[in-house]
């Protein structure tokens, strides 16, 4: 009896101090990884995209809460305004994994302006190619924001690369729920571009 | 047997170095290796496990119950490797990125729990520390040289740390073809072999 009292007593101790060391060691190192993230996954797409903007969008930015995710967004000026931003969203479904993907957004004229995929675990020389293959991206450019984003063979407007239909369905998908967010959130984006004049 | 804190870590060195001599830790070993820089990486980052590991089992090993020392290991493991994995966030991101799943299998790598069962849990914390001090560095000097010994023969570079190419025999003799099958995971099987070899070759045990 005694000794499983013991036992309970050590493991239960040794587990509540190594959850608060590494609490205290998350605490400390999130400002640094957030900022790693930024510039190291979710920079390089949003230069990408806004290759031709006169700003950093990625030092220019805002956040927004939607629903109970909180979502920054980055600013670009374009021929001196701010028109354009640019969010992150996951499509689901993914060969491996969900596929993140950087949507910048017209604002004037509600379409989508660029996009760019961050993160995702898809098979190297398939579904990765998304993230490579500037042909496959640049599709995106101009689609309207209110329609869903399909591929061509779900009667949408984007060509699947070919043997990664799963991938690339992702991907629209990501570009649909993006789409959606904007909607939603249109008049406090445009309340927040107006900052940036 | 008189056990001396020099004699402890410089074992882990050559008489024991963990992957060709005791032949524990070959998944990362076999994984991570393809770049001189990745081996290093791989290598610290489970010296840092290793010692904070051994450092505490040892100071506990009168308080843990034997019928719960597994468990207790574990715990005390994986939190040194997510600790591990967050500073590498934070401050090495790209390495973090490549190599990926293999620092969370830090927990279950075979070197750092038989290290614990075998020597921490018998041994005070002095002998424990050189013992993982020793065991980590020579684990980082086989991945390395194994990565130094791939990336060159497959890839014709060296790189490091920081993604730096100290040597680069493509751009030096452009004749210099790579041999990439030495990069690729079957290649990983057969340069394991050829050290394996040469380290029964010299010395005995």
């Amino acid at each position: 009896m005694r000794e499983m009292i013991k036992m309970v007593i050590v493991l239960t101790v040794l587990s509540s101090l190594s959850g608060g060391l590494l609490a205290y060691v998350k605490d400390g190192t999130k400002d640094r990884i957030e900022n790693q993230v930024l510039q190291l996954v979710k920079g390089p797409a949003i230069k990408q995209i806004f290759a031709s903007a006169s700003n950093d969008p990625v030092a220019d930015r805002f956040s927004l809460t939607d629903g109970d995710r909180k979502l920054d967004f980055f600013v670009a000026k374009l021929d001196g305004e701010p028109k354009a931003v640019a969010f992150e969203t996951a499509g689901k479904g993914g060969y491996g994994g969900d596929v993140g993907l950087m949507v910048a957004i017209d604002v004037t004229q509600d379409q989508i302006f660029g996009v760019g995929v961050t993160t995702h675990s898809e098979t190297a020389g398939l579904g990765a190619r998304a993230k490579e293959d500037p042909k496959f991206t640049a599709q995106f450019k101009g689609l309207s924001t209110i329609e869903p984003v399909k591929v061509t063979g779900d009667g949408g407007k984007v060509n699947a690369l070919s043997g990664a239909t799963i991938t690339s369905r992702a991907v629209c998908l990501a570009a649909t729920q993006a789409g959606e967010t904007y909607q939603r959130l249109k008049p406090q984006i445009e309340a927040k571009l107006n900052e940036f004049r | 047997m008189a056990k001396s804190i020099s004699h402890e870590f410089v074992k882990g060195l050559w008489q024991e170095i963990p992957p060709f001599r005791l032949v524990l830790g070959l998944c990362p070993t076999l994984g991570v290796t393809t770049k001189m820089e990745y081996g290093i990486g791989m290598g610290l980052a489970t010296t840092f496990v290793l010692v904070g590991s051994n450092v505490l089992v040892s100071m506990l090993r009168n308080v843990i119950p034997s019928k719960v020392r597994i468990a207790c290991y574990i715990v005390i493991i994986a939190t040194f490797v997510t600790v591990v994995e967050l500073l590498m966030q934070a401050f090495t991101y790209n390495l973090f990125l490549t190599l990926g799943i293999f620092i969370p299998l830090i927990v279950v790598n075979c070197i750092v729990l038989g290290r614990a069962e075998a020597f921490a849990s018998k041994n005070g914390v002095a002998l424990s520390t050189a013992d993982g001090l020793g065991i980590g560095i020579g684990y980082t000097l086989a991945l390395a040289t194994l990565g130094a010994f791939r990336e060159i023969l497959g890839a014709g570079t060296l790189t490091v740390w920081g993604g730096q190419k100290v040597l680069d025999l493509v751009a030096t003799f452009p004749d210099f073809q790579p041999f990439k099958f030495v990069v690729q995971a079957p290649g990983a099987f057969v340069c394991l072999g050829l050290m394996l070899c040469l380290m029964n070759m010299t010395g005995k045990k």
